[in-house]
């Protein structure tokens, strides 16, 4: 199987890398200054193929703050960055149904 | 790499050959399953400990004719993920009585030693050094076994049967003893039961 | 219950100081997480959307009520109050913390509760009848034999990294409440011409993306016989399934491929080697396990006492006793089923309260012990039917007593995209729909038994192949879609169902369920002929006309 890394990306659109936090499984987004946020405004947006293949292999050197990172499709909302699809929605907001109990997301 | 023979990390004195170079006369070797293959009984008859790096997609039982002058097998773990090489250890230490040296090859990390072990292993070519060094801890990590193996723990069910018997053996001495007779003790109540017709019945069992 | 002893407490004890060793050299990052993925699966974690999910087993879906206080205690300690009940007898967290887990998995130890094998590659929970041991219609209590296997397959030095993961389930009864056939491996007791009790072992179910119903490989195994076979199998899936394409590994694939004679074959040349060597059961091993298996001090009881019949007087309690209570080996008591589908919710979710005041119904009327059944709901299995109207008080104070068991709004359903990282679309919000569309129980009832299964992907884990009426998620140009199929069943007449036509979109799955019940309703030959009989004998043509007639 190809790795990931040397996969050729193909991005249609804004994208960012995002991935889950290792210590709580947390979703993260890639910034632009190699940290990781739970803020996807705060993510750095990649609109090339090139741009978003080095912040993914960036990403992915990470050892231990964030795991399974990947490419994830943003639309951008006037100046708001908002999940691509559905599943990026639910990453970001939680399930679509009522849980039975909420401390917050 | 690390090697850890019974436990202890050692020098590996096996010369491992490639697949066309020369077999030499003298010294302890480990040849490609192929090249030994095809000159098994010439190789054999050399001076000095043959051994031979058996891949996990090929029967064992092809060994057969050779374990007895064969001083060393090499399993292979491409990763460790890939579980084959258990059942061929199993087989080569339970089925042939192989006793010379099993070596475990390939991805072989800390968290898999003692499955290995107990498959029959008693040689490991570890990849990371700590993992070699955190040997004797890791081997040591589990005291109960519940299945019979290739190397030969008692399992649980062993133990059980032998706890209660010996403790069944304590009373039998005791009451003798003191002269009193035993009494069986109560079995399985409630197992037995009549069937019975009640009129709660919902809809048929779900399937 | 089973009673644990040292050698199990020892065992888990040691299995939970390893797994904190592992995760703290993950979190230095010792580890890399190629290298931690599957130890962290072989004890139950995956990583999903939201957070780590953390599965533990219920060995046979029985559980004490002390185990599901401390089930409880769990959700409320490290997760959020809540837990969900799986197809296959697990319980599963959504919300722990990696750096957590060790101490959440010590408590659950201290209860004898883990999460190991059932995730990974490796031998997972063994699975049977949730009404095993009281079941009128059992040869034996099948639970001694899955409990056999669990101990020879726990930590099994060499069947731990298989080509894929491989589940087992055993039945004892005339009906099959453990769906055999969708398993790895089958084993169904059976009495032969003789009278002798053995097996029944089949191979090579499963759904997935490649469904199979499991294809009998020795009609009648002897009981000394029963690990070694197993073993036999195990150690030819071990080396001969593909291990180069992960769609292909399952040991579907295996039999499929060399065709179940042969297999069989295979299995009968590798048992002949190992079928008298240390793996012959001795019967007094057999025997052992079977007496740490405690029965209740049953009182003796009539049938139908006169509180029953008083209560029967009201109709909601009535409509219950009718649909959630079945009858029992022990004359006066009955095996009652807990609903966990109330109307409007995610099927197989319970709270911590809920978990809590089962436990302390269970020790009221249940001699403390819960069952979970694979369509996810629970069991209390030892209820004096005299107990039974204020158990039903009780039970319908906290929700519990929907009397909708085996009926349409008693979905099935995986976790689906609300949750899990390999979904397509959400399985959750059209349960809760379709259980509002059939909130009249009059109309539920009139239907009759209907079993609906919905899982978010391929992957089939709401086994939506063997719903009655099955539906799957699949993703369309980013847009969730489902695909409709029926005629499939679980039981022991087990098969696939059919697709009745292309996917529809979200919006209306439920509408066209809708029409296929009321197709149903039109065709069917008598009121009592069920859903599945009708679907079988009309075929998929009618229902397929009818759904798409005006789409």
């Amino acid at each position: 199987m190809t790795s990931p890394l040397q996969q050729k990306l193909r991005i249609t659109g804004p994208s960012v890398v995002t991935a889950n936090r290792l210590r709580d499984g947390a979703v993260v987004y890639r910034t632009a200054d190699s940290t990781w946020t739970n803020e996807i405004g705060e993510a750095a947006v990649v609109t090339t193929a090139e741009a978003a293949s080095a912040l993914l292999a960036a990403a992915k050197a990470e050892g231990t703050r964030a795991v399974d990172a990947y490419v994830a499709p943003v639309l951008i909302d006037g100046d708001r960055v908002v999940p691509g699809n559905l599943r990026e929605l639910i990453r970001l907001r939680g399930p679509t149904i009522e849980l039975p109990i909420t401390f917050g997301i | 790499m690390p090697l850890v023979k019974d436990g202890r990390i050692i020098e590996d004195r096996y010369l491992r050959l490639a697949e066309g170079a020369a077999v030499p006369a003298h010294g302890a070797i480990i040849l490609p399953a192929s090249r030994f293959l095809a000159d098994a009984d010439n190789v054999l008859r050399r001076d000095g400990p043959t051994g031979v790096l058996w891949p996990n997609d090929r029967s064992v039982g092809e060994l057969a004719p050779w374990l007895g002058g064969l001083a060393l097998i090499g399993l292979s773990f491409p990763t460790y993920k890939d579980g084959r090489a258990y059942s061929q250890a199993r087989i080569l230490r339970e089925r042939y009585g192989f006793g010379g040296e099993l070596r475990a090859t390939g991805q072989v990390l800390r968290d898999q030693f003692l499955f290995m072990l107990r498959a029959g292993f008693d040689a490991f070519e570890v990849v990371k050094p700590a993992d070699a060094a955190a040997f004797e801890e890791a081997s040591r990590r589990y005291s109960v076994f519940f299945q019979p193996a290739a190397d030969g723990r008692i399992t649980v069910a062993r133990a059980r049967l032998q706890r209660a018997s010996s403790a069944r053996q304590a009373v039998e001495r005791a009451v003798s003893a003191r002269g009193v007779r035993r009494h069986s003790a109560a079995a399985g109540a409630g197992m037995a039961a009549s069937p019975s017709m009640i009129h709660v019945r919902g809809p048929r069992e779900r399937g | 219950m089973y009673a644990y002893d040292e050698y199990d407490r020892t065992l888990l004890a040691e299995r939970v100081n390893e797994f904190r060793g592992q995760v703290a050299r993950r979190l230095t990052g010792e580890l890399t997480e190629d290298e931690f993925r599957s130890l962290r699966l072989m004890n139950g974690v995956y990583l999903q959307l939201h957070a780590y999910m953390l599965r533990v087993a219920v060995p046979y879906g029985t559980l004490s009520s002390h185990q599901l206080r401390r089930l409880a205690q769990v959700a409320r300690r490290y997760d959020r109050g809540y837990g969900h009940f799986t197809t296959r007898q697990n319980i599963q967290f959504n919300w722990i913390k990696l750096a957590e887990l060790p101490d959440a998995i010590a408590d659950l130890a201290a209860a004898g509760l883990h999460g190991m094998q059932t995730s990974g590659n490796c031998v997972r929970n063994i699975t049977t009848d949730q009404w095993a041991g009281v079941a009128p219609d059992e040869i034996e209590d099948a639970r001694v034999w899955a409990e056999l296997l669990r101990q020879h397959l726990t930590l099994h030095p060499e069947f731990s990294f298989l080509p894929r993961k491989f589940k087992i389930a055993v039945g004892a009864a005339h009906h099959d409440r453990a769906a055999v056939a969708i398993h790895d491996l089958g084993v169904r007791l059976r009495r032969n011409s003789g009278g002798e009790v053995g097996f029944e072992i089949s191979v090579g179910g499963g759904l997935g993306r490649t469904p199979f119903l499991a294809k009998v490989i020795k009609p009648f195994l002897k009981k000394r016989d029963f690990l070694s076979y197993i073993e036999a199998v195990l150690r030819l899936y071990n080396q001969y399934g593909r291990r180069d394409n992960i769609y292909k590994a399952r040991i579907k694939m295996l039999v499929h491929d060399l065709g179940a004679e042969k297999f069989a074959q295979e299995v009968e040349a590798e048992w002949s080697a190992i079928r008298d060597g240390a793996l012959a059961l001795d019967p007094a091993v057999v025997a052992e396990i079977a007496a740490r298996f405690r029965y209740p001090g049953y009182a003796p009881l009539d049938d139908n006492p006169p509180e029953l019949t008083a209560a029967r007087a009201d109709a909601r309690f009535a409509a219950w006793l009718d649909n959630a209570v079945h009858n029992h080996k022990q004359t006066g008591y009955a095996i009652v089923t807990l609903s966990l589908k109330p109307v409007g919710k995610p099927p197989g979710d319970c709270t911590a309260e809920q978990m809590d005041a089962i436990a302390e119904i269970a020790d009221r009327y249940s001699f403390g012990e819960i069952r979970v059944g694979h369509e996810q709901n629970l069991v209390l299995p030892h209820v004096a039917q005299r107990d039974l109207p204020p158990l039903w008080r009780a039970l319908d104070k906290i929700g519990v007593a929907t009397p909708n068991v085996g009926l349409v709004s008693d979905i099935i359903a995986c976790p689906g995209l609300d949750y899990c990282s390999l979904a397509n679309a959400r399985a959750i919000p059209v349960a809760q729909e379709l259980s509002r569309r059939y909130r009249d129980l009059d109309l539920a009832r009139a239907l009759g038994r209907l079993h609906i299964n919905i899982s978010g992907c391929i992957n089939a884990c709401g086994q939506h192949q063997v719903g009655h009426i099955g539906i799957l998620g699949v993703e369309k140009n980013g847009e969730e879609f489902y695909q409709i199929s029926i005629g499939g069943r679980a039981d022991e007449h087990a098969r696939l169902g059919a697709l009745i036509g292309p996917a529809v979109p979200y919006e209306e799955v439920a509408d066209v369920i809708e029409d296929i019940v009321e197709t149903y309703l039109d065709l069917r030959a008598r009121p009592d002929e069920m859903f599945i009989e009708t679907a079988e004998r009309v075929g998929v043509e009618p229902f397929k006309e009818r759904v798409y007639a005006t789409r």
